[in-house]
């Protein structure tokens, strides 16, 4: 819970009460200010200038500085201020390029004291010195900022940013004699006000303008800024250099900074647009705002703590025409919210999952084990933060579990080997499948292979099948059947592409069997990043996380697989309507259900030329002889797609390839497996792939980045056109070290010293010597 | 063997330039001086070339600024080909749509080559009924922007974002609307300068032998060259004298600034300059336009640039110091549509703050508050005021032809003749006049860019 406000002492008798409240303007604010005893505030925009009183339920209107039957542009105010010292004296920068004061003391009905016309374009800050009295400083659009002295009518010095705009002046509470400067191009800089000629200091603080920056109200050296580039940052002016020690990223670009009184660690933002609430951040926090003021309609232009020494009350004025008074106790506070919860894969497979302490642990205390302490690092484990008392965060413990995934069975080497030995080209159709067939079936993936063999008898010319007539004739219903099958191993196979598919999304987990005592886990995991749906998502069956792999890898293991290939004898009498299911993870759900399941033994039995053999007995008589190839091409189609949903690109694209005219292709599946195979560094088959795809945007990426870009050996900068003469040095770049001519064609070069020259003489030379031939004294090697 | 031999040989027509150079305006010569002696330009051209490969005349011209045109072509390169939105063919027709507004039939040509080497389909082409739905109901959007930006409102922009099928992303809106601003300002640049068709493009070439054809395809300009030059040796002292008074005027606003004029006079100096900017004429004739097939891209032609004043339509000044690009336009772009925004900043600022400090003949002289007057005055005939600017100060510095080049080449392009960019500034050079064009189209940009900006963001709060 919170710790709330402690009254201050420095507030003296009257302390500050109130609640939250608004009035209406008629008008847009651009800025407020508040006078030194917080009784009243002082509201300026392009068409309001007034003065309101702070009651306890209300804002009162007490004055009205806009007078006059036409009013001028001089009360068309950028900003105000309200002197700390002198309970009269006002201050506006009008949009004109005037900085006004404003004596309330006056008798009149006008209060207008002095004008200083002297800036040439629109004034954007106006800040009274914090003690002392007379001074008043101002910031202008033309890179000026002139100081005032209010005794005289004249400015009395003038600093110069040197032609870029002045966004923000602010005097250092702390030093008498420095000011900081916000700039449009990003820099801050810190001047001392008696040496006009020149900054003490200049630092970039942001990219882009820096619309704002505060002191801190205690610690002398930090500065708070923020800028278009939607960051505030904290900088430590005290060492040699400015120095970022803090940095929040906010939603849209930052308009106002100002620090909470009484918070060490605490500063209010606004924003210049779209959004349109004030947040209070605790710079530690910078994730998160702290707490969230969300009344205003419209941009938020000023804002203002009630009180020097109290961090319960904030004020702003709005483009909505709204005058408020926030009472920080009624504050949204974010974090009460939010759903610490937090997902990430490692770079071999593992995954973290941290989440609310309380929603994780369940029942299972048993399965904390301390992080890191021996192998097993599969259990939630807990740590704390330690608590800081000087923080006023809710407190939130989370769990960590990590889970490990076994490098071995995540190898890729399958997808290596199969990619290298497959034919893709070269030989009758026949002869391709036959050989990709036998491929699949020695790296012990028999459903690919059977697929392989299944194409050749569909697509082969039946002239040419003497043997495997009457398997063509029963092509249809296997097929189909064939396709039930296959997603039960394509669990397997697919679930390495599944693992790093989007978030979002919901997979189920395969079964893991054990032949040993047969015990079926189901691990079902939701992955639900979004986290709005709250900690109910999340569920962590206990026990089963003892002995379960949370990784779907593991069913490359040869044992289960052995216990999925005999599925297909069981399963397809049953299972003809699921063809027209598409989705992965509702087979998958199906698969766990079945009861064919469990019961299978790993046995080599029924592999699938039987299978293939036994169906043909059924479906014989139910289809003509000599089906046409277009026949297939839906359930190809359909199989191919069904390949590529599980994440085997490979197959698909390979399936494309060698069937060649005889099916439309999809570019994208191209393009992912050209992008796997140049993964595993396997460039001859990607390019390989790239030569044989029919799409003209495959085919072109042959032809991308075939440039090469080289530095002149002279003056070591990059040559732009041709090859052998430097634009700069005006000197042929590439010259042959053995003969000396510019080598126009093939050059040789050692990576070591960059001498080099024609390949033939290079060659030559290395024969008789191992030292470079410019006779830098390198040794030279060429690979 | 020479070539007249080959083509009857092989019977290939060869086509031949219609124009000498790339601009109709500015000698040949000058232009194509610049990428020889200026190794930065030079650089910028092989660039361009090695993106598009190609080097239109706008980059041509534009090389009298590398500096600026760097920013040009990055930009257009990022607008076009880069991560964004829209398709690229989407763009290249959002483009086609923008000039067509303005009759520039040298940017359509362009882009329709463009658009059907992205794939775009040919069919769009017929004209806007054949194009998806979505576009079409940009044109109403395009239609106000190219010439009344004033008008839009909050409305026309929920019109598009709520179209159910047909609708508009904010991104993609955001995307459409820099195209469109960028294009209706590139047409500008296009026609004040007198850009000639590229020798690809219709119009831009000819296969009638040289000797016979005196023919010319300028379908929009009606400039009458001859008879300028023998008016040109008569004016040249007078224009000396010209460049002299500005010289001098600017030297007296710069000293006696302080003359204080009171509040009501400012605010009256706006207005006068407003209204005034309607009555200077923008063009002689009426009946020029053109026709050519760009029409079947845009429904209404009658929908044209009009004086709000004149018309009796009143428009509410727009407070630059209420909306501006560098705190409110630059966010909102940024925020639908990253580094768009921080590269129409880089070049909003360049041409801006472009100088080299020159006059004419005169070295070393601050041209700040020439170009500000230049500047503010297209804003201010966008209704846009600067609370800050003493807009007597466009009087005494802008004269009157001037103004009215201005005024043609921001409000209605297609009018602007080789007559009227000879007799502004005349003893200026021709990158200068090419320099004011850059201040103009940009300008121009900025003004559409902050009415349909702020429709937006009233829209979104």
């Amino acid at each position: 819970m919170e710790k709330m406000a402690r009254v201050t002492t420095a507030l003296g008798s009257n302390t500050i009460s109130g609640c939250t409240m608004f009035c209406h303007l008629d008008a847009p604010a651009n800025a407020i200010s508040v006078c030194r005893d917080a009784a009243q505030v002082v509201v300026a925009g392009r068409n309001i200038f007034k003065i309101y009183a702070l009651e306890e339920e209300q804002f009162v209107e007490k004055l009205n500085l806009r007078v006059g039957r036409k009013p001028s542009l001089n009360f068309s105010c950028a900003d105000v201020m309200w002197h700390q010292m002198d309970e009269n004296l006002l201050a506006t920068a009008a949009t004109n390029g005037a900085v006004v004061t404003w004596n309330l003391g006056k008798p009149s009905r006008n209060k207008q004291d002095q004008l200083f016309t002297e800036h040439k374009r629109t004034v954007n800050k106006v800040c009274f010195h914090p003690t002392e009295v007379h001074m008043l400083l101002s910031g202008s659009q033309d890179g000026y900022m002139k100081c005032f002295d209010l005794r005289k009518k004249e400015s009395v010095s003038t600093f110069s940013g040197q032609s870029e705009s002045v966004r923000d002046v602010q005097f250092s509470i702390r030093d008498y004699f420095t000011f900081a400067a916000s700039f449009e191009n990003g820099n801050v800089q810190l001047w001392d006000i008696r040496r006009p000629d020149r900054y003490e200091r200049m630092f970039t603080a942001h990219n882009g303008p820096v619309f704002c920056c505060d002191w801190h109200p205690e610690d002398r050296g930090w500065l708070a800024t923020g800028g278009r580039d939607k960051m505030v940052k904290v900088w430590d002016i005290t060492t040699n250099r400015a120095k970022e020690i803090h940095c929040v990223q906010t939603i849209a670009s930052v308009a106002r900074v100002k620090w909470r009184p009484e918070r060490k660690y605490h500063l209010a933002t606004c924003s210049m647009m779209v959004d349109h609430n004030i947040y209070v951040w605790d710079v530690r926090r910078p994730f998160i705002p702290f707490a969230t003021f969300e009344e205003h309609k419209d941009v938020t232009t000023g804002i203002v703590w009630r009180h020097l020494h109290d961090p319960g009350f904030l004020l702003s004025g709005s483009k909505d025409s709204t005058l408020y008074q926030h009472k920080f106790k009624d504050a949204s506070r974010p974090v009460d919210k939010a759903n610490p919860e937090g997902l990430c894969f490692g770079l071999f497979g593992d995954l973290a999952f941290a989440a609310k302490e309380s929603l994780i642990s369940g029942g299972g205390d048993s399965n904390r084990k301390p992080y890191g302490s021996g192998g097993d690092r599969r259990y939630p484990i807990f740590f704390f933060k330690k608590p800081d008392l000087t923080e006023q965060f809710a407190h939130e413990s989370s769990a960590l579990s990590v889970f490990e995934t076994d490098l071995e069975s995540s190898r890729m080497d399958w997808f290596v080997k199969t990619a290298r030995r497959y034919l893709l080209s070269g030989k009758p159709f026949g002869e391709l499948c036959d050989h990709n067939a036998k491929v699949a079936k020695e790296l012990n993936r028999p459903q690919v292979s059977t697929t392989w063999t299944m194409l050749r008898v569909m697509y082969s010319d039946p002239g040419n099948l003497a043997t495997a007539t009457s398997i063509s004739k029963g092509g249809s219903i296997p097929l189909m059947n064939s396709f039930n099958m296959k997603e039960i191993a394509a669990g397997g196979l697919g679930s390495e592409s599944r693992l790093d598919r989007g978030k979002g999304e919901i997979w189920q987990d395969t079964i893991h069997l054990d032949p040993g005592n047969s015990l079926i886990n189901n691990n079902d995991e939701n992955e639900e990043t979004e986290g709005s749906e709250g900690p109910a998502d999340y569920l962590f069956g206990d026990a089963e996380l003892e002995d379960d792999n949370l990784y779907p890898m593991e069913h490359e293991n040869p044992t289960a697989e052995e216990a999925e290939y005999s599925l297909p004898q069981e399963a397809f009498p049953l299972r003809h309507e699921i063809v027209d299911n598409p989705s992965v993870p509702e087979h998958l759900q199906d698969k766990v259900d079945s009861p064919h399941v469990s019961g299978n033994e790993a046995e080599a039995v029924c592999l699938t030329p039987i299978k293939s053999f036994s169906l043909i007995s059924i479906s014989q008589p139910l289809y003509e002889s000599h089906l046409p190839a277009s026949f297939f091409s839906p359930v190809v189609r359909e199989m191919l797609q069904h390949y590529a949903e599980a994440g085997d690109v490979q197959m698909a694209v390979s399936v494309l390839i060698v069937l060649g005219d005889r099916i439309r292709k999809e570019e994208h599946w191209y393009t992912s497996y050209i992008d796997l195979l140049q993964r595993f560094e396997l460039w001859n088959v990607s390019n390989e792939v790239i030569k044989l795809s029919t799409s003209s945007a495959i085919n072109c990426l042959n032809q991308t980045s075939t440039t090469l870009h080289i530095n002149c050996s002279n003056c070591k900068r990059p040559m732009s056109n041709k090859g052998w003469i430097c634009d700069r040095c005006h000197q042929c770049a590439s010259i042959c070290a053995v003969c000396h001519h510019v080598v126009k064609g093939l050059f040789v070069w050692c990576q070591g010293c960059s001498h080099g020259g024609h390949l033939e003489h290079i060659m030559n030379w290395l024969k008789s010597s191992s030292h470079c031939p410019a006779g830098c004294g390198h040794l030279c090697e060429y690979t | 063997m020479s070539t007249k031999a080959i083509t009857q040989d092989i019977g290939v027509r060869i086509p031949r330039p219609l124009e000498h150079g790339p601009s109709r305006f500015i000698p040949e010569k000058e232009i194509l001086q610049v990428s020889k002696v200026n190794a930065k330009t030079q650089a910028i051209f092989e660039d361009a070339f090695a993106a598009l490969g190609r080097l239109d005349n706008i980059s041509l011209v534009m090389g009298f600024h590398p500096k600026y045109l760097e920013s040009f072509l990055r930009t257009q390169h990022y607008l076009l080909q880069m991560d964004g939105p829209l398709s690229l063919h989407c763009r290249h027709y959002i483009g086609i749509m923008a000039a067509a507004r303005h009759q520039c039939s040298y940017l359509v040509n362009l882009h329709v080559n463009d658009f059907l080497q992205v794939g775009g389909d040919s069919k769009w082409l017929n004209g806007l009924e054949d194009a998806p739905e979505k576009l079409q109901h940009l044109e109403e959007l395009n239609k106000i922007l190219a010439h009344r930006p004033w008008l839009v409102t909050k409305a026309h922009i929920e019109q598009l974002l709520k179209a159910e099928e047909h609708s508009w992303s904010l991104a993609e809106l955001i995307h459409a609307v820099v195209l469109l601003t960028h294009y209706h300002s590139l047409a500008s640049f296009t026609f004040g300068c007198g850009i000639s068709p590229e020798i690809h493009c219709d119009g831009g070439h000819t296969f009638r032998p040289p000797s016979v054809s005196n023919y010319c395809t300028c379908d929009i300009a009606n400039g009458n060259d001859t008879l300028d030059e023998i008016q040109g040796n008569h004016a040249l002292t007078d224009a000396l004298c010209e460049v002299e008074a500005l010289m001098e005027k600017m030297k007296q606003l710069q000293e006696c600034r302080d003359e204080e004029a009171s509040q009501e006079e400012m605010a009256t100096r706006f207005e006068t300059e407003k209204t005034e900017s309607m009555r200077v004429a923008a063009a002689e004739e009426e009946d020029s336009v053109p026709a050519r097939d760009v029409s079947r891209h845009f429904e209404d032609t009658s929908y044209g640039y009009k004086d709000f004043s004149r018309r009796g339509e009143h428009v509410p000044t727009f407070r630059a110091q209420d909306y501006s690009w560098e705190d409110h336009g630059y966010s909102l772009v940024n925020r639908l549509y990253p580094d768009v925004g921080q590269l129409l900043d880089e070049k909003f600022q360049i041409a801006y703050n472009l100088t080299y400090n020159t006059m004419a003949m005169h070295r070393d002289v601050d041209t700040s508050m020439l170009r500000r007057a230049i500047w503010n005055y297209i804003h201010c005939m966008f209704g846009i005021k600067y609370d800050d600017y003493d807009y007597g100060e466009i009087n005494q510095l802008l004269d009157r032809s001037f103004k009215a080049y201005i005024k043609t080449v921001v409000c209605s392009p297609e009018k602007t003749t080789k007559r009227m960019y000879d007799s502004f500034w005349r003893q200026f050079k021709h990158s200068e006049k090419v320099h004011v064009n850059l201040l103009l189209m940009e300008a121009r940009m900025q003004a559409e860019l902050l009415y349909a900006l702020r429709a937006i963001t009233h829209y979104m709060t």
